[in-house]
């Protein structure tokens, strides 16, 4: 029995409430709590790695009747990726939140967002997933709209009526469950399709789970609100957004469902890959045509997302991997890119790639991590970007999939084009004279880039480690399918 | 004569007045007895919450907000919720996260059942004192947008309404 898991819930939500009341008698006590508690969680979700998987049977209540949490290798992947992302982010916030009010509101709800995402994560519950889902998707709609403009508040009220439309088809989905297996512990239901066999009723369902979670990952049919909701939130908040929340409430609740409770039939495999390969090129060359710095960023996040959905449902040992890496890089990278994108709003006051150049000569941290990161996200080796989009070419090809893989490929270009134009139109060329008074972002921001910058480097270089420590474990996971319910009964 | 701030008339400020504290004692039971009967810390805090709002539509903001201010409602609303996470909390005394470790009693007595009238009790608190404040944050911020006084510009005015977190 693994005492820390209640906690990675529990910590976060109880931080979020408390928070708010210590902060009516000491205003700036929300950014040091949410540092301590992220650093709290960064340290567990370490110390988690290399676990045999287990459960924790809330109130010592045992499956199937009770709420459980599930930790194996693919829950302790997720957590990992957003503890880590998430105290970088609020290193990052500390400095670039100052210049908006009510930041104990700010911090509680990341907490919330935080809370949120390992409770999606860690629970083997249909209805729990759905409340922690539900917490996760508030707190960040409350989030995109923080800054009180017309931008903000309506890319926050599309993003609500959407996302309430995904979250609708999830509690559909788990009612009809619910009705025809009698139970919602994950692996119970997992046992009764088992036994039952899958029918029309179970297929309807993961349909609805493909809708409803697909929109949570912005995959490409159902990704309208992502480039509006993303943009518009303050920058370290898009970097949560694109960089773990649309992973854990899309693609890990995805993969989770079908994976390891429905199990992966040949033909849900290619309804992903057709929506992941969708996503891949159209949000691509969606990507290209913008002018605005992080409406180019946010594109090119569902361009990504297609990347780790395509490997992901090839269901081959080296395509999941594939596919896991790329979710643990896009991570890493987008939110290296987010937050340099925040960092160059912070200093310029815009976010036009027309108004822009030359920053290199004013913001040379900035610049350097940011290149990094583009460098990264757009495959060139030996960054960790490159690593990832080669083991799916290469799943791709082995599998016979020769004109996704060549798709994955020409994608790839498309990036290495969107991001050499921000390339010249941020960094190089002349410097505007309204921006020749420009400062270098202050060092808690630059701490954060620079750690980024670091660990795109790394994450491709250490690549062995990352792959036997958590990657395989994961891998495993989602490979031996439904004998999740051995996990969660035979413990 | 009294301004449209000041509340409605005499007859619903008359029968507002008799039927709150039924209402308020209605929310309480349904709390209190989560653990008996049908109800439990939502719908009774729903009630005790809409008892509060009926207080705010017949007697207008000011009183109401003297009775029951957007702090004081915003306090008791984490309050709650981390009563109910204290008693979650308090589980690992016996091992586990949530574990009842309150002597259940016997079954359908008031004081039975451990740390659910606990656990209700704070989801009451919780619920009835966010949605409250859900409605005052709609009720002064309805009145600062149509009265035109929205002085704040830009970033500066990011106060969202608060306690739209989750409700239990």
């Amino acid at each position: 029995m693994n005492h820390i898991l209640p906690l990675f819930i529990a910590f976060p939500l109880g931080a979020a409430f408390l928070m708010l009341i210590l902060a009516k008698l000491w205003r700036r006590i929300g950014g040091l709590f949410a540092f301590l508690i992220s650093l709290c969680l960064v340290i567990f979700s370490i110390s988690n790695i290399g676990k045999e998987p287990s459960i924790y049977r809330m109130g010592n209540w045992p499956p199937p009747w009770g709420i459980v949490l599930v930790s194996d290798g693919l829950s302790t992947l997720l957590l990992l990726t957003i503890s880590v992302i998430a105290f970088l982010v609020i290193i990052f916030s500390l400095q670039y939140m100052d210049r908006y009010t009510a930041k104990p509101k700010y911090y509680a709800l990341f907490m919330l967002l935080v809370g949120g995402m390992n409770g999606v994560v860690l629970t083997g519950d249909f209805f729990n997933l759905f409340v922690f889902l539900e917490i996760a998707s508030i707190a960040s709609y409350a989030l995109v709209a923080f800054g009180c403009e017309h931008e903000e508040l309506e890319a926050s009220f599309k993003y609500l009526i959407l996302s309430g439309v995904a979250s609708t088809f999830i509690l559909l989905g788990i009612a009809i469950l619910y009705s025809l297996t009698g139970t919602l512990n994950m692996a119970d239901v997992a046992r009764t399709i088992g036994t039952k066999g899958v029918n029309s009723a179970v297929l309807f369902c993961t349909s609805l789970f493909i809708m409803g979670f697909g929109l949570k990952a912005a995959l490409v049919p159902f990704h309208p609100w992502l480039p509006d909701a993303h943009p518009a939130a303050p920058a370290p908040i898009s970097a949560m957004l694109s960089g773990v929340l649309i992973k854990a409430l899309g693609v890990y609740a995805l993969i989770r469902l079908i994976f390891n409770v429905f199990g992966l039939s040949s033909f849900i495999s290619s309804v992903l890959m057709v929506l992941g390969g969708l996503s891949m090129v159209v949000a691509g060359l969606l990507a290209i045509g913008q002018d605005d710095l992080k409406r180019m960023l946010a594109y090119s996040s569902i361009s990504q997302i297609g990347y780790v959905v395509v490997g992901l449902a090839l269901g081959t040992p080296l395509g999941i991997v594939g596919g896991l890496f790329h979710l643990m890089n896009h991570a890493t990278f987008k939110a290296l890119l987010f937050l340099s994108s925040g960092a160059i709003e912070y200093s310029t006051d815009t976010r036009k790639l027309s108004l822009m150049g030359g920053l290199s000569q004013r913001m040379p941290v900035t610049t350097t991590s940011a290149t990094v990161g583009f460098l990264s996200i757009s495959g060139v080796p030996p960054l960790n970007g490159f690593w990832s989009k080669l083991i799916i070419v290469i799943a791709l090809v082995q599998a016979g999939h020769y004109i996704l893989a060549s798709v994955a490929v020409l994608v790839s270009f498309l990036t290495i084009l969107y991001f050499m134009k921000v390339q010249r139109n941020l960094f190089f060329g002349d410097l505007p004279a309204k921006l020749a008074k420009i400062k270098e972002v202050p060092s808690l921001m630059r701490i954060a880039l620079v750690v980024l910058a670091i660990m795109c480097l790394a994450m491709g270089l250490l690549y062995p480690l990352l792959s036997s420590t958590v990657l395989n474990p994961a891998r495993d996971v989602l490979l031996k399918g439904t004998a999740y319910v051995q996990t969660v009964f035979g413990l | 004569m009294t301004e449209p701030d000041e509340g409605m008339t005499l007859i619903v400020k008359t029968i507002g007045r008799l039927v709150l504290n039924f209402i308020l004692l209605f929310g309480i039971y349904i709390i209190l007895y989560g653990h008996l009967t049908p109800g439990g810390g939502f719908p009774g805090g729903v009630i005790v919450a809409t008892g509060f709002i009926l207080l705010m539509l017949s007697f207008g903001r000011r009183i109401a907000l003297k009775k029951f201010g957007d702090l004081a409602a915003s306090l008791l609303d984490n309050l709650g919720a981390l009563a109910f996470l204290i008693v979650a909390f308090l589980g690992f005394v016996g091992g586990y996260f949530f574990l009842n470790f309150i002597d259940r009693g016997t079954p359908f007595d008031l004081f039975s059942a451990g740390t659910l009238p606990l656990s209700n009790i704070a989801i009451g608190l919780k619920v009835s004192a966010s949605l409250y404040g859900v409605f005052v944050a709609l009720a002064i911020f309805g009145k600062a947008i149509v009265g035109g006084d929205r002085t704040g510009k830009g970033k500066a005015e990011g106060e969202p309404a608060n306690s739209q977190e989750q409700k239990g």
